[in-house]
């Protein structure tokens, strides 16, 4: 008997179900682009090298190249085109366009769920690299360039708009600040995968 | 039917105003589609096969085995492939043999490319691709470059090859200060982020290409050329481009997927990986450039030199022409400048960012931090001393040189004024501090351009222009220039682009593309306004006008056109790890006309990062033994991200030439070009160690402290 070497699979994306048939080879970032036409995630390397193809997987980011489509059933996935409410932007996306945080725009959906990602992140309370104190109860550090730049670093800018995507991630990262203390309990950004941890977050704000 | 609603009275123009990208939102929604995201019915996927050796002949392609594989439908290679025409004049000149795929058995370097697998999946594509066997009779190659190769030959590229004027020894022998030293810059890669991408498909006797190109109509007329076809018979398409930076012309991706549409006669699409883009897009030469400067007791120049040596391949030549930045920047009585090219088992390099200008102002504005150092000159002195009055190579007059204006304007804002010259004196804990400064120019040409522009029964505007936007904001920037020569709200004006059927136009490069278009766009939109102005009736098809500026460019008074900058950088040296951290750059231009000032801003500044990454990150290192890159992706050739990128600011000064009708310079390239000298200079002055091979890495700068060398 021949291997099987493809599987029917659900995706559950951008709160939607797409069951399909694919070759166990299939990326994830594949099957969102040649098989759903789910376009905005970028193929920019193809192996985990630019942040291209950035996706947020049950909340977190994660390159969608470097994940099997068989792989991220039973997973949350959402993608840039998940990002706005209708004909609403998220706020990341809405301080891209206003402060031009992109040229080409091939970058731009990873940076975009980078960006998303990384307020949540920061929200909750994750250090990075360059954060100084990283004792839990000293809680997040203030979300400065400096913590925006190297938070974002894997993903890559050829264009080199990295200036006004650090403003507008910074920008965005207020917003957001500012919708969380303003929204009823219950709401739940977009992107973010753990209402606790978004909780704790409004609590230190 | 409506009436002609183009405005009567002269409102404030948007030109010169910042407005977002008209294609902002399908941008930031990823709902905007490049090359390879079209879909087509009944698409199949092409997959290159790449040589393994850097020289030599085929001896065979074992395709039988790989077209017994799931879903391979075709396995092309010179055995069985189209045959091509190979000589012709393309629209920059004769086509690179590496495009015209699959004619020979010749392999001209690692990397070549030798097959293409078509499949129904990308899937089954690439394996089978990756299971072709090629056998091949190896030749000895040799990649060696180096400056001092007794073959190199000078070259007239799109700059002349050999510029010479006066007597350069005696000059030297004159000179109260001297400086004769050697730079060098390595191999550097675009690196786009969207890789190169097409899909073809016959379609009632026209071919049809989406691409992802810098102009469509240079792609239709070079691969109409190829294919023995009637330009009419070729569209392409090109609405979003994910980079271009100058390697987005005809390339290896187009041609295969036309040849594999038109043998399957199916959509076939053909997405080159991130590591066969390395050998097969282009790529600027190292460059090894001797300058030599001498200067009387005051500082001015009496001799100049710059001599600069690339590489090209052994099929096609293209030279790096570095020696061409002294011809604009400075004179001196005796003044030699030469471009000469070694051909190698290496790829073909081709046009990236400021091609010449970027890696010559490196050379040329470290020397003359060098000079000025000999002199006890301010290096902004020494350029005021060194300004010429007209060029020194033509002996035209300038039009519109604000380059010292750049200078004051950016020693101000810098804080120029208190630095303490000495260099290696200023520490914080482990890091020594340091400022430079660089001068920048690049050529503004003009290309002639046609366009359409559309009075719409619906009381909208349509422009249609073959423009590409590679990320400049071009779309948006003729949208703007559209819309005040109609004198009408930029809402009422849609501009369509990136199509060759809207006719021939300026190609996305040379800093000349929106330059060129908005030429076009306005002679167009201002004519329509006029012909509404009668009073005239809109049919249901709309009245058109189409606009040619091929009398228009030609008219143009000859005089040096250029657009100019000063660029100041301040770094941080880390003087245990070798580490250089840059603090914070700005750079004044005179660069004309801005039209959108947010996205020219960010162009500039894009730009200016280039030199950061330029001076501190690329560096493709070929290999000796193999022929080919140590690590050709882009974990392997390092680009600036995030964390390396500080503040970076841009600003322009007024910048007005009578004599020039459109009055837009363009902002593409004038950004890195001195960038990464400034850079230079100011690791020079943080830690009194002059750095003349980029990139400065941290063993360099270690190397460096440690041999008490002046050169790693």
């Amino acid at each position: 008997m021949a291997p099987t070497t493809s599987s029917a699979i659900t995706l559950k994306i951008n709160g939607q179900n797409y069951p399909l048939t694919v070759d166990h080879r299939t990326t994830l970032l594949d099957a969102l682009r040649e098989r759903l036409d789910l376009t905005g995630s970028k193929k920019g390397c193809d192996h985990g090298q630019c942040g291209a193809c950035t996706v947020l997987i049950d909340g977190r980011r994660e390159v969608s190249c470097l994940n099997l489509a068989v792989a991220a059933e039973g997973r949350e996935i959402t993608t840039v085109e998940g990002l706005a409410r209708g004909d609403e932007l998220h706020p990341v996306q809405q301080a891209f366009l206003d402060l031009d945080g992109y040229q080409c725009g091939y970058c731009t959906p990873g940076q975009i769920c980078s960006a998303v990602a990384v307020i949540e992140e920061h929200a909750a309370g994750w250090p990075s690299a360059v954060t100084g104190d990283v004792r839990p109860e000293a809680g997040p550090p203030p979300l400065s360039a400096e913590e925006i730049r190297e938070r974002m670093s894997g993903n890559l800018c050829r264009c080199s708009a990295y200036v006004s995507i650090v403003q507008a991630v910074s920008r965005a990262a207020d917003t957001t600040a500012g919708q969380r203390r303003t929204e009823p309990a219950g709401t739940e950004p977009l992107g973010s995968g753990d209402t606790g941890r978004t909780a704790d977050a409004e609590a230190a704000a | 039917m409506t009436t002609a609603t183009t405005g009567r009275t002269t409102p404030k123009g948007v030109v010169g105003t910042a407005h977002t990208r008209v294609e902002g939102v399908e941008k930031v929604t990823g709902a905007a589609r490049y090359a390879g995201e079209i879909p087509f019915a009944d698409l199949a996927h092409g997959w290159l096969v790449l040589s393994t050796v850097a020289r030599g002949r085929i001896i065979s392609v074992e395709d039988g085995p790989v077209l017994a594989m799931p879903g391979v439908r075709a396995v092309l290679h010179h055995g069985n492939a189209p045959r091509l025409e190979t000589h012709f004049q393309g629209v920059i000149g004769p086509p690179d043999p590496t495009t015209t795929l699959f004619q020979n058995d010749r392999v001209a370097h690692l990397g070549w490319p030798v097959a293409l697998v078509v499949a129904e999946t990308s899937e089954q594509a690439r394996e089978a691709a990756e299971s072709l066997l090629v056998h091949y009779e190896e030749e000895p190659h040799d990649v060696d470059f180096r400056g001092d190769r007794p073959e190199a030959y000078p070259v007239d590229g799109f700059a002349p090859g050999v510029v010479e004027k006066g007597d350069l020894e005696a000059e030297l022998a004159a000179s109260a200060h001297v400086v004769d030293v050697q730079y060098t810059t390595p191999e550097e890669h675009h690196s786009m982020m969207e890789p190169h991408a097409a899909a073809a498909r016959w379609d009632g006797g026209r071919l049809e290409i989406v691409d992802s190109n810098q102009s469509t109509t240079w792609v239709q007329s070079d691969l109409a050329q190829m294919f023995s076809l009637e330009p009419s018979a070729v569209r392409v398409r090109s609405e979003h481009i994910g980079g271009g930076f100058g390697s987005k012309g005809v390339r290896v991706h187009q041609v295969a997927a036309v040849m594999a549409a038109t043998v399957l006669q199916r959509p076939v699409r053909v997405v080159l990986t991130r590591r066969q883009m390395f050998p097969l897009t282009g790529y600027r030469s190292p460059t090894s450039q001797r300058v030599r400067l001498g200067a009387d007791a005051e500082g001015r120049l009496r001799a100049l030199e710059h001599r600069s040596v690339s590489q090209t391949s052994t099929v096609h030549t293209f030279v790096e022409p570095s020696a061409g930045v002294p011809r604009v920047m400075v004179d001196a009585p005796a003044h030699h400048t030469a471009n000469l090219v070694v051909p190698l088992d290496v790829p073909t390099p081709t046009f990236m960012r400021a091609p010449g200008e970027a890696p010559g102002s490196f050379a040329l504005e470290s020397a003359l931090d060098e000079l000025a150092e000999k002199c006890g000159l301010d290096p902004i002195e020494l350029r005021v001393r060194n300004e010429p009055a007209r060029s020194p190579v033509s002996g035209q007059p300038f039009g519109a040189r604000n380059l010292l204006a750049c200078f004051h304007e950016g020693a101000r804002r810098f804080g120029w004024a208190d630095r303490d010259p000495r260099p290696g004196v200023r520490r914080e804990g482990r890091w020594l501090l340091g400022t430079g400064v660089a001068g920048a120019s690049f050529h503004a040409g003009a290309g002639p351009s046609t366009a359409l522009a559309t009075a719409e029964a619906d009381g909208s505007f349509t422009v249609r222009i073959s423009a590409a936007d590679i990320g400049t904001g071009a779309r948006t920037a003729l949208t703007l220039v559209a819309a005040d020569a109609l004198r009408v709200p930029v809402d009422r004006v849609r501009v369509h682009i990136g199509d060759s059927d809207f006719g021939p136009a300026m190609f996305a490069g040379g800093s000349m593309g929106t330059r060129s278009w908005a030429w076009a766009v306005d002679a167009a939109a201002e004519e329509l306004r006029e012909r509404l102005a009668l009073g005239a009736t809109i049919p249901p098809e709309g009245i058109t006008v189409r606009s040619d500026t091929t009398d228009a460019v030609r008219r143009l008074a000859q005089t040096e056109r250029h657009s100019y900058g000063a660029q100041f950088a301040e770094v941080a040296v880390d003087t245990a790890t070798g580490e250089v951290r840059v603090r914070r750059m700005l750079g004044i231009f005179a660069a004309g006309r801005i039209v959108n000032p947010l996205t020219a801003r960010n162009q500039l500044v894009g730009g200016m990062i280039w030199g950061i990454s330029m001076a501190l990150h690329e560096e493709a290192v070929r290999d000796r033994a193999s022929g080919g890159l140590y690590g050709g992706d882009l974990a392997g050739y390092h680009v600036a991200t995030h964390a390396d990128v500080p503040l970076v600011e841009a600003d322009w000064v007024e910048d007005h030439d009578p004599d020039d009708p459109v009055g837009i310079k363009g902002v593409g390239e004038v950004g890195v070009v001195g960038a990464a000298a400034a850079i230079a200079n100011a690791v020079r002055h943080a830690t009194g160690v002059r750095h003349r091979h980029l990139p400065i890495r941290p063993d360099r700068v270690l190397m460096a402290r440690e041999t008490g060398a002046t050169h790693a």
